[in-house]
């Protein structure tokens, strides 16, 4: 065993390195910087509470497109004495206008491309995205 | 089959024949029903009665000869998003013009008036009361509303081109390639989604329009009145009394698609 330092060091080495997340969070409190949308539409109430949009708003815009697409139903919902249209482009967009400050930014971090931008135009589109 | 000493048919072999071919044919009917569904039902059954049956009317009399106007389809075009391809194999088309052996080739030859010959006829999707389009997509993304529009749900749609090769009309394109690479960045309808690469796209009657009362764009951007639009099961609309009063014409009524774009002539 003459090379014991060698081997513990580097034993000890590899095990640190392993382990640099799990350590790294305790000593700073943070696990990894949370994305943040930037909201441009303070003070205006959205058509479902924060936590239920932020969970659940794909399942809502899926909701919305087979009731108005294969329904028929196209009878705007009412939010607060607010109508609004069950439309992506016609409604959401409206008020998320920042479509790169507000949702890629989420969709970045978690790594999904939704299909949506494939055909439905975005306010401010300078280029349309194309595959 | 028990057959007696000259190999001839026993009264009662016969008889058990007799009633087993009774019961194939009146089985064939219900057979029918459930390999192929109501389609087949529906298409034996008369015009829709539903309450409502949107329908377009295309006077040829007041369209035929102005070669140069292309306001419909240029308004249809631009409001919903339809790139001009200039390729015949990449082309999308939701209304557009047809000469009127194509439009009607069963009309061809006898003798018919002159002129109609040399008239292009305004085409788009017949909105058909049997659409064999609908009878074919595998996924539904294709199907007729109870007001008789057919209606496309592009989310849905996976690309197979079954129904274009159903329709009988050329009514449908396929987009072979992203059709945003050929609309023009500054001409394009915000309000109105385009389409993405490998789905079929056709004219839908401007639903998003009729649902909440409107006309038709192309109905709104004639200038000559050619276009009307309306409910066929209401006798005082417009368009029955158009038909009533005038001689229409179908495309292909011999296919039993039921087309429901009629063409005074």
């Amino acid at each position: 065993m003459h090379d014991r330092i060698k081997i513990f060091g580097g034993l000890a080495l590899f095990i640190a390195l392993a382990t640099f997340p799990v350590w790294y969070a305790r000593a700073t409190g943070r696990a990894n910087v949370a994305p943040e949308p930037k909201l441009v539409n303070a003070g205006k109430e959205c058509v479902n509470t924060r936590a239920y949009m932020r969970e659940y708003h794909m399942t809502m815009l899926n909701e919305w497109r087979d009731e108005v697409i294969r329904d028929g139903k196209r009878v705007p919902i009412t939010v607060a004495g607010v109508k609004y249209q069950k439309s992506l482009t016609g409604s959401c967009m409206k008020c998320h206008a920042n479509k790169a400050d507000f949702c890629d930014t989420c969709h970045n971090y978690l790594g999904v491309s939704p299909s949506c931008w494939d055909c439905h135009n975005y306010p401010g589109e300078r280029k349309h995205e194309t595959r | 089959m028990k057959r007696d000493n000259n190999n001839e048919l026993s009264r009662r072999g016969f008889l058990k024949k007799a009633g087993l071919l009774g019961l194939s044919v009146a089985g064939a009917g219900a057979l029918m029903e459930v390999v192929f569904g109501d389609d087949v039902l529906a298409a034996s059954a008369a015009e829709s009665s539903a309450a409502v049956r949107w329908a377009m009317v295309v006077d040829m009399t007041k369209c035929a000869g102005r070669d140069a106007c292309t306001d419909c389809m240029t308004a249809c075009h631009r409001a919903h998003n339809v790139p001009s391809i200039k390729s015949r194999r990449h082309e999308i088309k939701w209304i557009w013009k047809e000469p009127f052996v194509n439009a009607f080739p069963e009309l061809r030859g006898g003798r018919l008036r002159a002129d109609l010959a040399k008239t292009d006829f305004i085409v788009l999707c017949n909105h058909c009361d049997n659409p064999p389009c609908v009878r074919v997509c595998p996924t539904k993304a294709t199907w007729r509303r109870p007001d008789g529009i057919v209606m496309m749900d592009m989310h849905r749609c996976i690309g197979c081109r079954y129904c274009m090769a159903a329709c009988p009309y050329g009514s449908r394109s396929f987009n072979w390639m992203d059709p945003r690479k050929a609309l023009d960045e500054k001409a394009i309808n915000q309000d109105y989604p385009t389409r993405t690469k490998g789905v079929v796209e056709k004219c839908d009657f401007c639903a998003e329009r009729v649902d909440h009362g409107r006309l038709p764009v192309c109905v709104e951007a004639c200038k000559e009145k050619a276009l009307a639009f309306g409910n066929l099961s209401d006798a005082k609309s417009n368009v029955s009394k158009l038909c009533a009063g005038r001689f229409a014409i179908r495309r292909k009524p011999e296919l039993g698609t039921r087309p429901e774009v009629y063409y005074i002539v």
